[in-house]
């Protein structure tokens, strides 16, 4: 079984959420990757997203943004990125890692190629923002082929009859977009969620994961009672930005406070 | 990689398909929030785009507020210098707002307003998308913002001006190359949050399916206009085509109503800045590879990790990495040439046609005109050669007194 799956299941039956974190592969500078995606899983996250960067987030809000350029300058890639989470399975192999990002620099590998990588280095998912369905089904052939979970996104503007094919592809988790617009939108609207995450429920037992502007403990809390599980990405990107001059050490530990903060909002 | 690897027996007036691809090229790559928008733009404009009521006000705005059907005009004085082929030029300059880009914005301002939407958004390079935008926003009462980069603002500041007195709010994008991408970004970002109320008017053949095809139909009357001015006046098809390649509307317009006369022989020119083997331009068919960027597959101009890179041109309308993706179709079918021109050469070919004939072409069409020149020499005074001349001078002026070192 994948790690992913096996995760969910075991939250599931301890009766808790997910705890997923998004932060850019390389931000501020490469050497600080490894060691907070070690913290953050020690201050309680389930689940890493590790974030490629790209010339060109179409999805990102300012702050993501920012953090996606800050790892250009030092020109991390999704080669870089694969060979991060290699390193990471030499010291944790239950943490399931999810890539997420744009489709150009897996085209630009090469489907297949990327599809080896990243299995190779122990990589459970693959979320790619700007291929939806019905452009993924080659890259979604090669993912099956090496048992990586395709992770698709549903958007509180997706219709049922795309849901229902939707969910029939996806495997892993169900990431909802919370809202309509980019990450770090500051205009969560609970009600919404609500009322499409029990519709998104009827129609697949794919744990349901909900992230774009979830802030802080309260708000994890708040989508993921109608979930499976909240994703945080901005705020942890944000504090990377802040901190961009600190030292390794003064970064990790501010990344893993915050994290600390949210599990115990996510759990109380 | 492709299964289509012929010219022949392709009718042209049959792509993109249904899922908007023109073989490998094209779809829809975009986050799921938009997709329900793109269905329902593509609902629209399939529903309206065979209503006579809806064509009878498009035909009507085209020719009373636009001024068509632009003129064909031979060069006479210009062919007779270069001393080859009879050059004619499609007079998109002498539209109103003074570019071909108005053809696309009347008819997506049409689609607008029929959808019921109060706002609309535009990204723009060199400003004359954002102008055209900002001018049938006002015009019909809709709420208009325009996104372009801070590089872009700084180097097209008359345009910025007349955006705003046109009522438009022109917003500053600041991020990645401060160029035309990173505004079409913007665009997307600004579109994705206010998808409910806002129909955001894409300047090219780009962006996610079913943009690429419509632009292409609204900017297809330049070329049906020509086919027909050229039959009048020469009695025979053009022998061909030339037109500059930025996104690809203007080049794309002209062509499209011609692609199935195998006769005619079509080359598009993109921006090949200090020259395509420096690597700084703005070439991606000539230079680049096939990938996935806002919204559509299509050639790009990228580095080894798949970033999209920096792109260069003296002229804004054509400074970017991407292309329309029927072009990088047509280009691998071979049914149309796509060559480059650099800074300099189209820099020498604005100042001879405005010398020669009096007429003082954009910067994005002066590359147009520079390869015509180059091929029209080799050519007998029988064949005819069509350029479009797909926008007016005035807005690179100040770029021509910096180059000349003159200050007004
Ligand atoms: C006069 C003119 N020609 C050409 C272009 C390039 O666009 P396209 O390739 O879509 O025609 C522009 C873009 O701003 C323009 O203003």
């Amino acid at each position: 079984m994948n790690r992913i799956t096996q995760r969910m299941n075991a939250l599931n039956e301890a009766g808790r959420k997910a705890f997923v974190a998004y932060i850019v592969s390389g931000d501020p500078r490469p050497s600080v990757t490894l060691e907070t995606m070690n913290e953050l899983v020690d201050k309680g996250v389930d689940i890493i997203e590790l974030g490629i960067p790209f010339s060109d987030p179409m999805a990102e809000g300012k702050v993501i943004q920012s953090g996606h350029e800050r790892a250009l300058e030092h020109n991390v890639s999704l080669t870089s990125s694969i060979e991060v989470v290699k390193q990471f399975r030499e010291r944790d192999n239950e943490t399931p890692v999810v890539l997420m990002g744009y489709a150009n620099p897996i085209e630009r590998k090469g489907y297949q190629i990327f599809a080896d990588m990243a299995a190779d280095a122990g990589v459970d998912g693959v979320l790619t923002v700007d291929l939806p369905p019905e452009e993924a089904v080659d890259l979604n052939a090669e993912l099956k082929r090496v048992g990586l979970e395709n992770i698709f996104l549903l958007a509180p503007t997706t219709t049922p009859s795309r849901i229902r094919d939707i969910v029939s592809l996806a495997s892993g988790f169900i990431y909802y977009v919370s809202l309509k617009g980019v990450t770090g939108a500051g205009h969560l609207d609970l009600g919404s969620v609500k009322s499409k995450l029990s519709e998104i429920r009827k129609m697949t037992e794919l744990p349901l994961c909900v992230g774009f502007g979830i802030k802080d403990g309260a708000s994890a809390k708040a989508v993921s009672e109608h979930g499976d599980g909240a994703v945080v990405g901005s705020v942890f990107v944000d504090r990377m930005g802040e901190l961009a001059n600190a030292s390794d050490a003064e970064i990790v530990s501010a990344v893993g406070q915050l994290a600390a903060n949210i599990r115990l909002g996510l759990d109380s | 990689m492709n299964d289509l690897t012929s010219a022949e027996n392709i009718d042209y007036s049959c792509f993109p398909d249904e899922r908007g691809h023109f073989g490998i090229y094209g779809g829809r790559f975009v986050s799921e929030t938009l997709i329900s928008a793109l269905d329902e733009l593509a609902a629209i404009y399939g529903r309206l785009k065979d209503d006579p009521k809806f064509q009878e006000e498009f035909d009507k705005d085209m020719a009373h507020y636009v001024g068509r059907p632009s003129p064909l005009y031979h060069a006479e004085r210009w062919s007779r210098e270069v001393g080859g082929a009879q050059i004619y030029l499609k007079r998109e300059d002498l539209n109103h707002t003074g570019a071909h880009k108005v053809n696309n914005t009347i008819g997506q301002a049409l689609l607008a307003k029929y959808s019921g939407k109060k706002r609309v958004i535009a990204e723009t390079g060199a400003g004359q998308h954002g102008v055209a935008s900002a001018t049938v926003a006002t015009r019909l009462g809709l709420e208009c913002e325009v996104f372009m980069g801070e590089e872009d603002i700084r180097r097209q500041s008359l345009n910025v001006y007349r955006m705003k007195l046109l009522g438009a709010k022109v917003t500053s994008v600041t991020s990645g190359t401060k160029t035309l991408k990173d505004a079409m970004n913007e665009a997307m970002r600004d579109w994705v949050t206010n998808v409910d109320d806002t129909f955001y008017i894409i300047g090219t053949v780009a962006g996610p399916h079913p943009y690429p095809e419509l632009v292409r139909d609204f900017q297809s009357i330049i070329g049906r206009e020509a086919r027909k001015q050229c039959l009048d006046q020469t009695g025979k098809l053009p022998d061909v085509l030339v037109a500059c390649v930025g996104g690809g509307s203007n080049a794309i317009g002209l062509f499209h109503p011609f692609l199935n006369d195998e006769t005619v022989k079509m080359v598009g020119v993109e921006a090949g800045g200090d020259g395509v083997e420096t690597g700084r331009h703005a070439a991606p068919l000539n230079d680049g590879i096939p990938g996935v960027l806002h919204g559509g597959r299509t050639y790009l101009m990228e580095d080894e990790n798949g970033q999209i890179i920096d792109t260069h041109s003296v002229s804004a309308g054509l400074d970017y990495p991407g292309v329309g993706p029927e072009h990088s179709w047509l280009k691998d079918l071979g049914r149309v040439d796509y060559v480059a021109v650099t800074d300099e050469e189209a820099l020498s070919a604005f100042r001879e046609l405005t010398l020669v004939e009096g007429i003082m072409p954009a910067l994005e069409s002066s590359h147009a005109l520079a390869y015509a020149k180059k091929i029209a020499k080799d050519m007998s005074p029988d064949k005819t050669l069509v350029v479009n001349l797909s926008g007016r001078g005035d807005k690179d002026i100040l770029t021509m007194a910096d180059i000349d070192g003159i200050t007004v």
